[in-house]
């Protein structure tokens, strides 16, 4: 018998009888305004948070701060070379990368973003800074309803992004910066 | 071999170090009870993540063939190990085929592993380094720990015993940080200069998983700093080693999860990255390797398989007054604290029999856990079964079976209960001694005057 049988057949053995799975419908009815909860769960995470009317609005940013730097986006209507093509560790030296969020989660202010999204799967960990535009009208309360929205999505990698990459195993001081994006803007449109 | 009582008396003798060690844990718990209360269905949340664990333990190896089958389906490998020493094996085949059973030592350069508790319960560090292939820790705490030759003294916070000056004189010997700069913002950007590196030139990664989805083949990994993501998505070979109880049965489940782990772990609401691996990138190879090592025994154990519900967010030792003020390497276990302390004698029982006595009972470690484990009843009950099967020492079993004569007789206990108050009262001495160990750094406090029976008696109207 191979491990996995030996395996299988002692779980079998020794699990107990079968119990049913609970409900999640009543799970996720907590009310507050999404967009309020969102902005200030984002901000208390690290994440800068900006309203926008236009697309000018984040060209504007993006060359305020990373005017000569390297800024990569996924966007169509933004233009940058075409870094699809290049391998994963190319990608280092990124400075500003800029992608769009399927939806966002009110109670933890996290985003989600799967592959179609990305480009690359590493782009938003590898480059220095992240910015994320999202739709107002896209953000819902709990991760009960994301499931819901994201169903049976069939991607071969999604994230839940909540804020820039963060650390407190210094006597448990925050840095932000451990090895993903030191800061995430979220640009509300 | 030291027990878990030496150790801590060891620890204890730094006062001020221990002092220090308490309270930080305690901060962490404190923050862990500002985000449960913030949330309205807290209490509700952690009662249906308890009932699906209860569904998934109950239909284990069913949702295992599924979860099988999918992963397949979506082109990830999938690998069974009975115990530490296959899945050792197992990541070095899969190491050693990848390059065609001929690896290259002179420029392959090794693994970065992100933070996997399995792998450290499986000593798999120093089995592949003793077959040549270097691991890195990625994780900054599980670095630290790693370049100090020592293991993680906590499952999330893995160097909450190291003081930042001491990590200051680490990095300068072995990264070059300045000497006596001991700014976490200074190390931190250090660690992450020193480890990009290697980020960028390693071919394999290693991670662990949080959750494993039967019904997508898909796993999530949690991290706060990126690195289980910044190694995998660079390699060009993820291995992922996941003990078999990490399974939930639908992707919707992660929902019910998800809000609670990091609560529960470090107060906030969600890990910066909750990352769901279905299927491996173009030109990658992906690999899931699901661990026995004792769990399907635990799992036959009517008093103690609740253990296998964890999810490994480090609220019972945030809480437990004897974790804090002990360290997490007097449990001299993987898996410290609390639930280590269940999990431990599964594995080994003469080796681990201290560490269910390691525990005063109060239960805080079953309040806050987010899968309701009875983690303080399943201390007391394993401390019944290593009496009786002779595993511990003869005051101990001296004492258990004394104890459990009191409480079994009503008489008895309101006899002793007297005799304790006037003993205290009239002859300290006798309470106050060397032989009694919970006088071991305290003042036994004042008796009181009468019993809660006695008081009650006289009160009742
Ligand atoms: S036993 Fe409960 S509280 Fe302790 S680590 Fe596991 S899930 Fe967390």
């Amino acid at each position: 018998m191979t491990s996995r049988d030996q395996i299988l057949a002692k779980v079998k053995q020794n699990q107990p009888n079968s119990v049913h799975l609970p409900d999640l419908s009543i799970l996720g009815k907590e009310s507050f305004d999404p967009i309020t909860k969102f902005a200030e769960t984002a901000v208390a995470i690290g994440a800068e948070v900006i309203e926008i009317q236009d697309f000018s609005e984040i060209q504007k940013y993006i060359n305020s701060k990373y005017s000569g730097k390297t800024v990569r986006s996924t966007l169509a209507d933004f233009n940058s070379e075409n870094w699809l093509a290049l391998s994963p560790k190319e990608l280092d030296g990124t400075d500003f990368l800029l992608v769009e969020a399927q939806f966002g989660v009110a109670e933890n202010g996290s985003i989600w973003i799967s592959d179609k999204d990305l480009g690359q799967r590493i782009a938003p960990f590898i480059t220095e800074y992240l910015g994320v535009i999202l739709d107002k009208s896209k953000i819902i309360n709990t991760m009960h309803q994301a499931y819901q929205i994201i169903g049976d999505e069939d991607y071969g990698f999604g994230l839940f992004l909540a804020g820039p990459s963060k650390t407190a195993d210094i006597e448990q001081s925050l840095v932000l910066g451990a090895h993903g994006a030191r800061g995430l803007v979220i640009f509300l449109k | 071999m030291t027990t878990h009582s030496k150790s801590a008396e060891i620890f204890n003798r730094d006062f001020e170090r221990t002092t220090w060690h308490d309270e930080t844990l305690y901060f962490v718990r404190q923050k862990r009870d500002k985000a449960a209360f913030q949330i309205d269905d807290w209490e509700l949340l952690r009662e249906t993540a308890s009932q699906i664990k209860f569904n998934v333990l109950s239909n284990l190896s069913e949702y295992l063939i599924q979860f099988e089958e999918n992963a397949l389906k979506n082109g990830i490998k999938v690998h069974w190990a009975a115990d530490a020493r296959e899945h050792n094996e197992i990541v070095f085949n899969i190491v050693s085929e990848y390059f065609e059973g001929n690896i290259p030592h002179d420029t392959f350069k090794g693994i970065v592993k992100s933070k996997s508790m399995l792998t450290e319960e499986c000593h798999m560090n120093e089995y592949l380094i003793s077959k040549g292939i270097e691991v890195v820790d990625t994780d900054l705490g599980e670095r630290i720990v790693q370049l100090a030759g020592e293991r993680p003294s906590h499952i999330v916070l893995p160097c909450i015993h190291w003081k930042k000056e001491e990590i200051g004189e680490l990095f300068h010997k072995h990264l070059g940080t300045e000497k006596g700069n001991k700014d976490p913002k200074y190390l931190t950007e250090a660690a992450r200069q020193h480890l990009r590196d290697k980020f960028l030139n390693r071919k394999v990664a290693l991670t662990g998983v949080n959750f494993a989805v039967a019904v997508t083949g898909e796993f999530v990994v949690c991290t706060n700093e990126g690195n289980a993501d910044m190694g995998t998505h660079l390699s060009d070979l993820h291995i992922a080693s996941m003990g078999m109880e990490k399974i939930i049965p639908q992707r919707q489940h992660l929902s019910v999860f998800l809000r609670l782990l990091a609560r529960s772990a470090t107060g906030q609401p969600i890990t910066t990255y909750s990352s769901h691996f279905r299927k491996p990138r173009d030109g990658q190879q992906m690999h899931v390797v699901i661990v026995d090592n004792g769990r399907s025994t635990q799992l036959g154990r009517e008093d103690f398989r609740n253990s296998l519900k964890c999810i490994r967010c480090g609220a019972c030792f945030n809480t437990c007054p004897v974790y804090r003020r002990s360290g997490g390497h007097s449990y001299h276990t993987a898996i410290a604290g609390p639930i280590g302390s269940i999990l431990s004698p599964n594995l080994d029982m003469k080796a681990n029999a201290d560490l269910p006595f390691a525990s005063t009972l109060c239960g805080s470690c079953s309040n806050v856990c987010p899968v309701k484990i009875d983690i303080h009843q399943q201390l007391y009950k394993w401390r019944q079964v290593l009496v009786k099967e002779g595993h511990t020492s003869a005051t101990k079993t001296l004492m258990m079976k004394g104890m459990s004569k009191v409480l079994a007789s009503p008489a008895v206990f309101k006899f002793s209960g007297k005799v304790g108050r006037m003993l205290m009262d009239k002859m300290p001495f006798m309470v106050n001694n060397s032989l009694n160990l919970w006088y071991k750094q305290r003042e036994m406090p004042e008796p009181p005057k009468e019993s809660f029976r006695e008081w009650y008696k006289k009160n009742r109207k």
